[in-house]
């Protein structure tokens, strides 16, 4: 058999969906990146900061114990106590521990898992872009349609009620956004929230906020969607302990709704899942209960290197708007004339620097590059001089 | 203002450019605290931790428990001025518990050290007993860790 069949006949066995959809932008660069020495990478897009000890120490402990075994679909109660108790405390929301929290596998299960209990085939999907990676193919996956709606530099990359509304149609079924936002690093202001909160309501629409940056902001309040009057109802949360307690590779998130919607998720999440794993678990109880001056050292290092990042940026005439939120600043590269693609592989060939590029979060994002401040300030000054060389070298006026 | 202090400590060749930059605040003032700080003593020195293991020349590092004899009006004070004017000495402190005087010394080897405890500390007229300690191995210093994988591993680009 020819490597052309075999390509073929594996071709067949899998689903229209799947191959309608393409994989991450950024895996060929990642790649070629993987093969490099001596890079600086801004692409990252989690904490360099390791988990808190007192966290680790958690699961060490529980471990100890021989806590190994399954817990609750819904994940253990006391870590739903727990956050039912931070969800009021620093958002003023409230959930019954009980029956409106799920614990998930990351905030990435939560995502899948609020699609696929809402979807019925070619429902629509309103989506902000640029956006996370993760929204639009894991729509498709669900049966739905995704229908993105830009945002621009000019409005900060807040998307606007307006613009939702020009596109909602029979078939729109839920307005899904993640502010603070992967890749712009934007924060929505609560007026905007409000009016698309009435949106909401005048078209019977479920909003999915992925709020996993909640608490990565700087100098503004974060509001949660589900906190504006009669939201709760309309509204799934979507977060975890990935990025405001560096705790990435545990996987551990968490959907908070009304209740027959958290059942309706926890169907999928019992036959698919069954329950996130116990180890982590148990550092998240750790993590909400005492993990909260770690957090605040982390926010305040975050902000510095932050200002110092955008500050630089715009020095070398990549031209930023003030991100409020998340770890990431989107300059644009117009100076450059190049592609966002373009940028990226080159910056990388000649000054080994990894950004990533825009347009691997969506149509949007063409014309910028996400730059990651999850790194420390040495490496932030050593790549923006790096990045200041090749604008200059490259500036086409 | 307190930010500009904890930057310093976690790296004294910050500029005051960057650190204006990273608490916005206006340049001046962050060269007028300084300044200001380095003359009233609130820093001290700036310094450098050096992994002299690394160079192969490793002092000889030892702690020192010193019970003394305290001095009527002025307690610990004089002795404790006595035994630190010794360049020998590193650090001094009184301690509460089982002796007075915790002592860190350094020395090129151990005979230094025990010269300097047997000649020089212990006929002191009001040091009743020392308990000398050799340290046998840093792990952690100055809130720096020894000998530890500084880069944590993570995967060169994520979404």
């Amino acid at each position: 058999m020819s490597h052309s069949d075999q390509v073929r006949t594996s071709d067949h066995f899998i689903s229209h969906k799947v191959n309608s959809i393409s994989p991450t932008g950024i895996r060929r660069f990642f790649d070629l990146l993987s093969s490099m020495e001596g890079v600086i990478s801004l692409g990252i897009g989690e904490p360099d900061f390791v988990t808190p000890w007192h966290i680790r120490e958690a699961a060490i402990h529980s471990l100890e114990r021989g806590r190994t075994m399954y817990t609750s679909n819904y994940g253990l109660l006391e870590l739903r106590q727990s956050l039912a108790k931070y969800l009021g405390l620093h958002h003023g929301l409230s959930y019954h521990p009980e029956h409106e929290i799920l614990i998930t596998v990351g905030s990435s299960e939560g995502l899948d898992l609020a699609l696929r209990a809402i979807l019925n085939p070619s429902d629509e999907v309103i989506i902000p872009n640029p956006c996370y990676v993760a929204y639009s193919p894991c729509t498709v996956l669900a049966g739905g349609t995704p229908i993105s709606i830009p945002t621009s530099k000019e409005n900060n990359f807040v998307v606007k009620a307006s613009d939702i509304e020009s596109r909602i149609t029979a078939k729109t079924k839920a307005i899904l956004m993640g502010y603070p936002a992967n890749p712009t690093g934007a924060v929505m202001p609560p007026e905007e929230l409000s009016k698309i909160a009435e949106l909401a309501q005048k078209y019977n629409l479920l909003v999915i906020s992925d709020e996993i940056y909640a608490r990565l902001v700087y100098g503004v309040e974060h509001t949660c969607f589900a906190s504006l009057p009669g939201m709760k109802q309309q509204t799934i949360l979507l977060s975890g302990f990935s990025k405001s307690y560096a705790m990435t590779g545990w996987r551990i998130g968490y959907l908070a709704a009304d209740q027959q919607l958290i059942e309706a998720m926890t169907k999928i999440h019992q036959y698919t899942m069954l329950c996130a794993p116990i180890a982590s678990q148990m550092a998240a109880i750790e993590a909400v209960k005492n993990g909260e001056s770690q957090i605040q050292k982390m926010i305040q290092e975050y902000d510095r290197r932050r200002r110092l990042m955008v500050k630089r940026l715009n020095e070398i005439s990549l031209s930023c708007f003030e991100p409020k939120g998340a770890f990431y600043t989107f300059p644009s590269i117009e100076v450059t004339g190049m592609s966002s693609d373009e940028f990226t592989e080159k910056l990388l060939m000649e000054e080994k620097v990894a950004v990533v590029s825009g347009s691997a979060f969506g149509q949007c994002g063409e014309g910028f590059v996400r730059c990651s401040y999850a790194t420390s300030l040495t490496n932030i000054e050593e790549a923006l001089t790096r990045m200041g060389r090749f604008v200059h070298r490259h500036r086409e006026v | 203002m307190e930010q500009i202090f904890e930057i310093l400590e976690q790296n004294a060749r910050t500029t005051p450019e960057q650190i204006s930059t990273m608490i916005g605040m206006p340049i001046s003032e962050v060269e007028r605290i300084i300044k200001q700080a380095e003359k009233d003593g609130t820093i001290l020195k700036y310094r450098t931790t050096i992994n002299w293991a690394k160079l192969g020349k490793e002092k000889i590092w030892a702690l020192i428990e010193v019970k003394v004899t305290p001095q009527q009006d002025v307690g610990f004070d004089s002795i404790a001025e006595r035994i630190y004017q010794y360049p020998q000495v590193h650090s001094a402190y009184v301690v509460s518990g089982t002796y007075d005087l915790a002592i860190f010394v350094k020395g090129n080897n151990m005979q230094e050290i025990s010269s300097f405890v047997t000649e020089k500390l212990a006929p002191l007229e009001r040091v009743q007993s020392t308990v000398t300690h050799f340290l046998l191995k840093r792990y952690k210093e100055n809130g720096e860790v020894f000998q530890f994988p500084k880069e944590i591993e993570r995967l060169p680009l994520t979404p």
